[in-house]
């Protein structure tokens, strides 16, 4: 139980952070400089009370640690589950729940290896053609170029991973935290809906907007 | 009508098991999935066959003892029915049906069908009760407890402990069966004094039998043949928080 | 003395611990007359406990909170599926919540009355002042029984009675008081108190120097067979209604445990008085294997009929008002749809017999529940035999909500059981029987919810009050499984299982278990005759002789064989039915559940005769083929005069 708590709080912070994270990718609707003083102001903030770029790794710890509790708790789960379940069915079990919660482990998985990829696109910039950090915008609309159709299709289905991640996961980390009515139950999973969907879209509007020429 | 079923046949503990594949003909649509099965047994026993060992007592959808996953569902195709209130007139002549046991590390297979719940006495024996000797309560009927908890206690406690919700759950998780044991008695005022101490450990009983663990899937509500919702566990979920909180 | 074709008649039986003076204090009294055993040697002193139901599984549980060591046995996987579970409408208490008149008095006078006659009136009395108790202790574990708005029990009134004194847990009371009583057990099995044996099934009872000390058991999963020793043993091992194969009873319910212990000596009484339940599904096919019974609180509101005319078949909605008989309300204006079991189910079987019999084979009535739908409305009804009508419609596929019920009789219930004397001890000392497997409290018919009502108060209340009685005298001397007695009782268990495997026959055991079924049906049903019960004595003994030379047992002794379980049970229900069929032929009167056609006034109700028949008729083994002997226990009538049941 104590785990499953652990599981439910790591994702909340993790699905706070991804709001935070999507306005700021909102941003580059308002144009190339104001986009990149939004990144330099992120590295200043908390500035003077904490020397530059001081903030951001504190960030960055956190969210390390909610990353790798949320995957070490999930990996507990699986391996119990797996335990719990030593001879598999010979007639698949049909879904009757949802598919959204079907796919959590598979959904995990592939989010994780996007963290990976996308950390060394545009954090590194290792793995981006530009790789420039003082101009974010330019490494944007580089990465997502016509020409560079896999990066975008990975990003895309990345994305829609974690919205059908976030669709049952917001649901289960309220569930797991008490939420108890059958009404709270229909409520809870609207918004997760929501929240995923409004993620989502606003997730995929940039890649979307360089594709088709509204940011370059 | 006639049909064919593929049933899992395990000679004990230690066989690995496998799916045999039986002929059943002339099965009246009237007849219930049990009473079919009980036809094929005769035919197996009269042609030398060892017959199929199944769970199976009151036959009316109470006692919770049958027990097939039926085409991968729980109890099968129909919503809150028992194996036993399944009657063939929900399939088709030449239809194929699997029928397998309950699977779960915390309900090992003894024959056939037959599993052993036995893990499921555990979870009551580690606190699915209120401590009241007989006799130590002479005015107990007095007490008035509200209608609307009395009611939604009745609907928690009618779960018949036939262990669906585990066979379904892709973490065999027993969480539906303990939840609906902590909300009976925890709606009930008499269900107070022990409220905390029986969800720890309850949930310790449940964790130690090896049962998994709970990711909120929904599986469990959709084959329970009582219909006890899943918002029982969140009740659970609260409750836990509440008493570790406390501890 | 009579000594005929089928049986002699032996000495009286008497029993020495039923306390007289005035009925009100003849409990309190016993119980302060019985010896208490000393709390700290109680844990020296082991009862087994055959049987997790309502009865079993209150008295285990209650034994093990005095202190003693208990043993526990069920045939189920889990104590909490004993068939209690099923018992669908309510519980008796004589709390008078409706302030209608009621009394334990008056719930004593109605269960005697109830019973025709034939029952105890100590032991009914006590039934009746221990029933208020039983709301308390089952509120008290958190039984969560229907309330009022305004927070206190509700409760409804049920056949037989014109009180309200029935309380309820929806359609399932059974359900929430075995729970309760299973929640208790397994408290106690978790503190080391009781030792719990499920999948074990009890087959012969070992008795030491004449006293009750053990039973031998086969480990279900394994086959194993053991010896289980104890100072005293309690049976709880329900009723014997699967002896007509189809019956509301749960598959496994068996009489083994009372059987093997009626072959060792112990008296079995009345086995003829049967319930049928007026409720029931029709059967559909050969197939069918079990009935199912639709509660009788159904009957409160749904109104039985049948077409005025013979043969009709024309579709329910299809008959006008006037040319539909309610029966019921037509010859029993009184109680109307609410008379007791027995007389409807006659009533039912009667109509059919005319010829207006409704629905395949013409072997069913309509429990209709249109005017209770317009009356109340669809979402009242609903609320209150919601689960009912689901199920209906789950077994027939027909919407009760639309369509009427057809509903037939079936075997329900057996007021008969081994012989127990005021503290519930059979005629072997230490042999103690508690439940539907005792014979006590209902006389030759039991009134609906009180069922429930008896196997809490022995469990709960009785026998925890009576057997300190018999245990104060121990601890008995030490038995060992070398013991010339136990040796020979676990002989007797193993030759029996290896018989049967070694027959090797070319018929099932369900097959001589379904003809068995029939011809108890056919002849010791709901209408019993001297010329019947004779012929089904006959059939009876055939069938026992082709049983024993025919019967197909697959498989091991060693391992999980349900067949070799069906077959002891059915060998047993065969020897059982020919003492059913001879209890019914030496009882020429109609009373209660047991009807005689030779024995009926002249508009067709029962007539009993009470200077002839006015006892408990307990018989004693006498081997397989040898005749049973008639032991008579006077029934004395102080306070409720044996008078004419008449619901009209």
């Amino acid at each position: 139980m104590i785990l499953k708590i652990t599981m439910a709080v790591s994702g909340i912070l993790l699905v706070l952070f991804l709001y935070v994270h999507m306005i700021g990718n909102l941003k580059i609707f308002l144009g190339a400089v104001d986009f990149d003083h939004y990144a330099h102001w992120l590295r200043a903030l908390g500035t003077p009370l904490l020397p530059t770029m001081w903030y951001l790794w504190i960030q960055r710890a956190v969210l390390t640690l909610a990353v790798l509790a949320h995957i070490y708790t999930a990996a507990v789960l699986t391996i119990r589950a797996k335990k719990a379940r030593p001879v598999k069915y010979a007639h698949r079990p049909k879904v009757q729940g949802s598919y959204a919660a079907r796919t959590m482990r598979w959904g995990g998985v592939i989010v994780l290896l996007f963290i990976v990829f996308h950390i060394l696109d545009l954090t590194t910039g290792n793995l981006n053609p530009v790789g420039d950090h003082e101009h974010p915008y330019a490494n944007v609309v580089a990465d997502f170029a016509p020409e560079r159709w896999y990066v975008t299709l990975f990003y895309a289905l990345a994305i829609i991973s974690v919205g059908f991640h976030l669709w049952h996961g917001i649901f289960s980390a309220a569930r797991t935290l008490g939420q108890q009515t059958m009404k709270g139950q229909r409520r809870a999973k609207a918004i997760a809906l929501a929240l995923s969907l409004v993620l989502v879209v606003g997730y995929l509007s940039v890649p979307f907007a360089v594709l088709v020429g509204l940011v370059d | 009508m006639n049909i064919k079923v593929r049933v899992w046949r395990q000679s004990g503990p230690s066989d690995k098991g496998r799916m045999v594949t039986y002929d059943v003909k002339d099965i009246s649509p009237d007849a219930s999935f049990l009473e079919m099965i009980d036809v094929l047994n005769e035919t197996l026993i009269l042609g030398g066959d060892d017959p199929i060992a199944f769970d199976h007592d009151c036959r009316e959808g109470i006692c919770g003892a049958c027990s097939m996953v039926i085409n991968g569902v729980a109890h099968g195709p129909e919503k809150a029915t028992t194996t036993c209130q399944l009657h063939m007139r929900h399939f088709k002549d030449g239809d194929v049906i699997d029928v397998e046991p309950w699977r779960a590390a915390a309900f090992p297979v003894i024959k056939d069908l037959v599993v052993d719940r036995t893990a499921f006495d555990l979870i009551i024996q580690a606190g699915g009760y209120i401590s009241a000797s007989t006799g130590t309560a002479p005015d107990a009927h007095a007490a008035p407890v509200p209608k609307k908890d009395a009611d939604a206690a009745f609907e928690a406690a009618t779960c018949i402990g036939c262990g669906a919700c585990v066979a379904a759950c892709p973490n065999g998780s027993s969480m539906l069966f303990t939840a609906a044991k902590i909300t009976h008695l925890g709606l009930m005022p008499q269900g107070q004094p022990e409220r905390d101490s029986r969800v720890i450990d309850m949930l310790q009983a449940q964790d130690d039998a090896g049962f998994g663990g709970c990711t909120n899937m929904g599986e469990c509500t959709e084959v329970c043949p009582k219909g006890i919702p899943l918002s029982l566990i969140g009740r659970l979920n609260s409750d836990y928080r509440k008493a570790i909180a406390k501890s | 003395m009579t000594n005929t074709d089928f049986w002699t008649e032996g000495e009286p039986v008497v029993d020495k611990a039923a306390p007289d003076g005035p009925i009100e204090t003849r409990w309190e009294r016993r119980k302060f007359a019985a010896k208490l055993v000393n709390p700290a040697n109680r844990r020296k002193l082991t009862v087994i406990v055959v049987g997790t139901g309502l009865a079993g599984g209150s008295a285990a549980a209650t034994l093990a909170e005095q202190g003693y060591h208990v043993k526990s046995y069920c045939y189920q996987d889990s104590p909490r599926r004993a068939h209690s579970i099923a018992a669908q409408g309510g519980i008796n208490a004589a709390k008078n919540y409706r302030n209608d008149g009621d009394s334990v008095y008056r719930l004593f006078y109605d269960t005697v009355k109830g019973g025709d006659f034939r029952a105890r009136e100590s032991n009914v009395y006590r039934l009746a002042q221990e029933s208020v108790n039983i709301i308390d202790q089952a509120v008290a574990q958190g039984v969560p029984f229907a309330r009022e708005y305004g927070g206190l029990l509700d409760n409804r009134s049920f056949g037989g009675t014109q009180v309200s004194r029935t309380f309820y847990a929806r359609g399932q009371t059974g359900q929430q008081l075995l729970l309760g009583a299973y929640q208790a057990l397994e408290r106690q099995i978790g503190l080391g108190n009781v030792e719990m044996n499920t999948r074990h099934e009890m087959l012969e009872l070992i008795i030491v120097d004449g006293k009750a000390r053990g039973i031998v058991v086969r480990d279900m999963i394994t086959g194993e067979i053991t010896t289980e020793f104890a100072d005293a043993v309690v049976l709880a091992s329900g009723g014997y209604g699967n002896v007509f194969f189809l019956s509301t009873n749960a598959k496994g319910c068996n009489v083994t445990a009372s059987w093997r212990a009626h072959r060792k000596g112990a008296l079995f009484a009345n086995p003829c008085y049967t319930q049928i339940h007026p409720t029931c599904i029709p059967e559909s096919g050969s197939h069918q294997s079990k009935l199912t019974l639709m509660s009788e609180s159904l009957r409160n509101d749904g109104r039985v009929w049948v077409p005025k005319a013979q043969k009709d078949t024309r579709k329910a909605a299809d008959i006008p008002e006037d040319e539909r008989d309610y029966y019921l309300e037509r010859i029993y204006p009184a109680f109307g749809n609410l008379v007791p079991r027995d007389i409807a189910s006659r009533a039912a079987k009667n109509v059919c017999d005319e010829g207006r019999g409704v629905g395949p084979g013409g072997l069913g009535v309509y429990l209709d529940f249109a005017d209770a739908i317009k009356r109340l409305g669809q979402k009242a009804v609903e609320a209150k035999y919601g689960n009912l009508f689901e199920m209906y419609q789950r077994i027939t596929g027909d919407d009760p909500y639309e369509t009427p019920m057809r509903i037939y009789p079936a075997v329900h219930y057996t007021m008969g059981g081994l012989w127990v004397d005021y503290d519930l001890q059979s005629t072997i000392p230490g042999l103690f029987v508690v439940g539907e497997a005792n014979f006590s409290d209902h006389g030759a018919n039991r009134l609906g919810a009180s069922a429930l009502m008896q196997g809490l108060a022995d469990g709960y209340f009785v026998l925890p009050n009576t057997i300190n009685n018999y245990l104060a005298s121990g601890p008995f001397p030490k038995v060992t499984a070398a013991s010339a007695e136990v040796v020979e009782a676990r002989r007797q268990v193993e030759d029996q299982i290896e018989k049967f495997l070694s027959i090797d026959g070319d018929r099932t055991v369900d097959s001589f278990h379904r003809e068995l079924g029939h011809i108890m049906w056919e002849y010791c049903g709901m209408e019993r005759t001297e010329e019947g019960l004779t012929k089904a004595i006959g059939l009876i003994r055939a069938l026992k002789e082709e049983f024993w030379t025919r019967v197909k047992v697959p498989g091991k002794g060693e391992e999980l064989n349900q067949n070799l379980e069906k077959a002891g049970r059915v060998a047993d229900f065969i020897e059982l039915g020919e003492l059913m069929c001879i209890d019914a032929l030496h009882r020429r009167e109609s009373c209660g559940g047991h009807f005689r056609a030779e024995s009926q006034t002249p508009d067709g109700e029962a007539l009993r005769h009470d200077d002839e028949f006015g006892y408990a008729a307990a018989w004693e083994y006498f081997g397989a083929d040898g005749k049973p002997t008639l032991h008579k226990e006077e029934l004395e009538f102080e306070y409720v005069h044996p008078s004419t049941r008449s619901y009209k």
